[in-house]
């Protein structure tokens, strides 16, 4: 068994994972890809491990427990990319570099999420964490699919706009 | 009948920009018979372009040409080479605007006679009052078909506003209704009336909110006596030996320097590159910018006290529906100094979706204070402050040494909070949150200002030439033939959006203009 597996990142443990959340498809045996192949977990210039903790950092920086795996590996598929792979190979090394100090094997090895915050917390100012979560506010809260879950409702325009729609119905007041 | 003038043709007047100034200046002139060509930066954009969609919106319309900032204020950390959400467009932020259309009150037009000195501040009155503007105000509001002004009834309140009101009424508030807007509430002046779609800032898909994109601008066009030339990028105003403007240097959409003699210069970019322009235009005669003798060009940048507070509750609000800004408290905008400040602010509703949510909320925040907010986005409410602020001396724009695409300094915009902006803002805040605390918030979060959108003062208004860059018509101390037509003439911001008054003084500056050019004086 190879370490991404252990950490549970492996595609079986991702689709497993992802199921739940309705939105993956197996397209072969061993393969999963998001339906449009925004996500998968084949990574070209970084390594896996690099990616899977991206996006655990991803989510230990914007924490919504209510959102799924798939939108934050959306948000940072985009550093599997030449022109980011020193900055993600620095990065990741700085973090789990810092994990093993605290005695775990590495940053997504780490169980609790307060622990990997004071790690974070602790490289707040580099260029590789501001970069990652400047990336995720666009990233992450620009995908259309992802308003639903917080309720927002988009594009009204083409609806009418709300004044047939509940502009006004606030009913607890 | 879209008239076309040529660059040789010294008997227009070349306005500078076609926002709530620069394109009410055009048609009002236009109306006048006057032969007006406008110079817009921006590209053309209408209802049927607008975009429901935050980030692609801002894509489309702002200006993200490159500006640079200093001082203390947090805009220049968080968002460093953004120090405005204005747009760049025909119509300017006209197209953005939220709409809040409220006259100045009496006392703030003379800001240091009611207050006294304020330590730090360069304060100064206007050389114009209350009792001057009224009928131009009346003009303006007619134009824009401001609600609850005339016989134009007020916009009905949305689930932020009664949120908002209800708080108001809980903490003693009694001037509480849903605002002047220029937004229809019943169809008015060919457009029609808002349907509570949200998205005001995006601009209006409906047209139920005023813009010169689609009023005063086609309406100019449609005399005859007015050429918008859009994607025309002004570099320079040039003079002759007398001191007197001649015309302007532009770069056109293709990129070609193009020179527009002109009788007269209207300027109207916005508070940043109004001034710049004049910097960029220093010349032997007039080595510090052109109108600069007193060395108030860029001067008294004035953004308002601003910030937000947004709540969440334990039921759903859905703040996003409906008119973004149509609700104000204006119970703090009176002038008490027993609050700790000089000065006063107004509180108005205010949304943001999801994706400026995010970016807005606490820019530069993570971990769970800040994703537990979003969570619960759905039960947030919102108002935002607008307050008067102290102009100084420093808080200024200034050719910086970053360029633009065509090789001209940008502008660099300095800014810090004077105590009093600090002193008014914790006042707002608190109050805010206790608002919306007697509604039963959970948790409130005072939220600190976006880049501004009320940029004001920048070539101020001046009774004495050494005061300030232009007399009670916007036009310079120095060359008869140079106007500033902007909110970069306010001497003072005063707690109000500042649109209404922008409107107010271009259609008495075209009436100034159309006069003095008839008799011959300039």
């Amino acid at each position: 068994m190879s370490k991404i597996e252990r950490q549970g990142l492996t595609r079986r443990a991702l689709l497993a994972r992802s199921v739940a959340a309705g939105a993956l498809v197996v397209t072969g045996a061993g393969f999963l890809a998001a339906p449009d192949a925004a996500w998968a977990m084949e990574v070209s210039v970084i390594s896996e491990h690099q990616m899977a903790t991206l996006l655990q950092m991803a989510r230990d920086i914007y924490p919504h427990d209510k959102v799924a795996d798939q939108f934050y590996a959306i948000a940072v598929k985009g550093y599997d990319a030449e022109d980011k792979k020193a900055l993600v190979e620095e990065g990741v090394a700085a973090l789990d570099a810092a994990a093993q100090a605290a005695g775990h094997a590495d940053y997504v090895s780490m169980g609790w999420e307060e622990d990997r915050v004071q790690i974070l917390q602790a490289m707040e100012d580099s260029g590789f964490f501001q970069t990652v979560r400047g990336g995720l506010v666009t990233g992450l809260y620009n995908q259309k699919d992802v308003w639903p879950i917080f309720g927002y409702e988009g594009e009204s325009f083409s609806k009418g706009g709300y004044i047939e729609r509940g502009f006004d119905d606030i009913n607890w007041l | 009948m879209v008239a076309k003038f040529d660059l040789t043709d010294d008997s227009v007047v070349v306005v500078i920009g076609t926002g709530a100034g620069g394109g009410v200046l055009s048609n009002e002139l236009a109306q006048k018979g006057v032969k007006v060509v406008a110079l817009e930066a921006g590209g053309r954009y209408l209802p049927e372009d607008y975009i429901n969609d935050e980030w692609e919106s801002f894509g489309q319309l702002a200006w993200t040409d490159p500006r640079t900032t200093s001082g203390d204020w947090r805009v220049a950390k968080d968002f460093s080479g953004l120090p405005a959400w204005i747009v760049k467009a025909v119509g300017g932020t006209t197209t953005h605007w939220a709409g809040a259309s409220i006259r100045f009150q009496e006392h703030e037009w003379k800001a240091l006679s009611t207050y006294g000195p304020v330590e730090g501040a360069n304060l100064l009155d206007w050389p114009i009052d209350g009792e001057e503007m009224a009928p131009w105000y009346e003009k303006a509001e007619a134009k824009l078909g401001v609600t609850r002004t005339g016989d134009r009834a007020g916009l009905p309140g949305n689930n932020n506003f009664k949120v908002f009101e209800k708080g108001a009424k809980a903490l003693g508030y009694t001037e509480v209704h849903t605002g002047r807007m220029a937004i229809n509430s019943a169809d008015y002046d060919d457009r029609m009336a808002c349907q509570q779609t949200g998205f005001c800032f995006q601009g209006c898909k409906w047209g139920a909110k005023w813009s010169a994109a689609y009023t005063d601008i086609p309406r100019g066009e449609a005399t005859g006596n007015l050429e918008v030339r859009d994607h025309a990028h002004v570099a320079r105003i040039l003079h002759d030996e007398t001191g007197k403007v001649t015309g302007v240097e532009y770069f056109d959409k293709d990129g070609n320097l193009q020179l527009q003699k002109a009788r007269i210069v209207c300027v109207a970019g916005n508070s940043f590159e109004s001034p710049r322009l004049l910097l960029n235009s220093a010349s032997e005669m007039f080595p510090n910018g052109l109108a600069n003798s007193s060395d108030q060009v860029g001067r008294n940048y004035m953004r308002h006290t601003t910030g937000s507070v947004y709540a969440v509750f334990d039921k759903p609000v859905r703040m996003w529906r409906g008119t973004t800004m149509a609700g104000i408290v204006q119970d703090e905008a009176r002038h008490d100094p027993e609050r700790g400040f000089v000065g006063g602010y107004e509180l108005e509703t205010l949304s943001l979706g999801i994706p400026f949510m995010a970016a807005f909320l606490n820019p530069g925040g993570w971990g769970r204070s800040f994703t537990t907010a979003l969570d619960s986005y759905e039960n947030m409410a919102g108002m935002w402050i607008v307050g008067e602020d102290m102009p100084q001396a420093t808080n200024r724009v200034t050719l910086s040494d970053v360029k633009d695409k065509y090789g001209l300094p940008v502008a660099n915009v300095n800014f810090s909070d004077h105590p009093n902006d600090v002193a008014m803002r914790n006042h707002a805040y608190k109050q805010g949150m206790a608002m919306y605390e007697a509604v039963g918030a959970t948790r409130t979060f005072p939220t600190p200002p976006y880049p501004s959108t009320h940029n004001l003062g920048t070539n101020r208004m001046s009774e004495k030439p050494e005061d300030g860059v232009c007399n009670k018509w916007g036009q310079t101390h120095d060359i008869a033939n140079l106007f500033i037509s902007d909110g970069s003439q306010f001497t003072t911001g005063a707690a109000e959006n500042p649109t209404l008054t922008i409107v107010a003084l271009a259609i008495r500056q075209a009436d100034f203009i159309s006069r003095e050019m008839a008799a011959g004086t300039i």
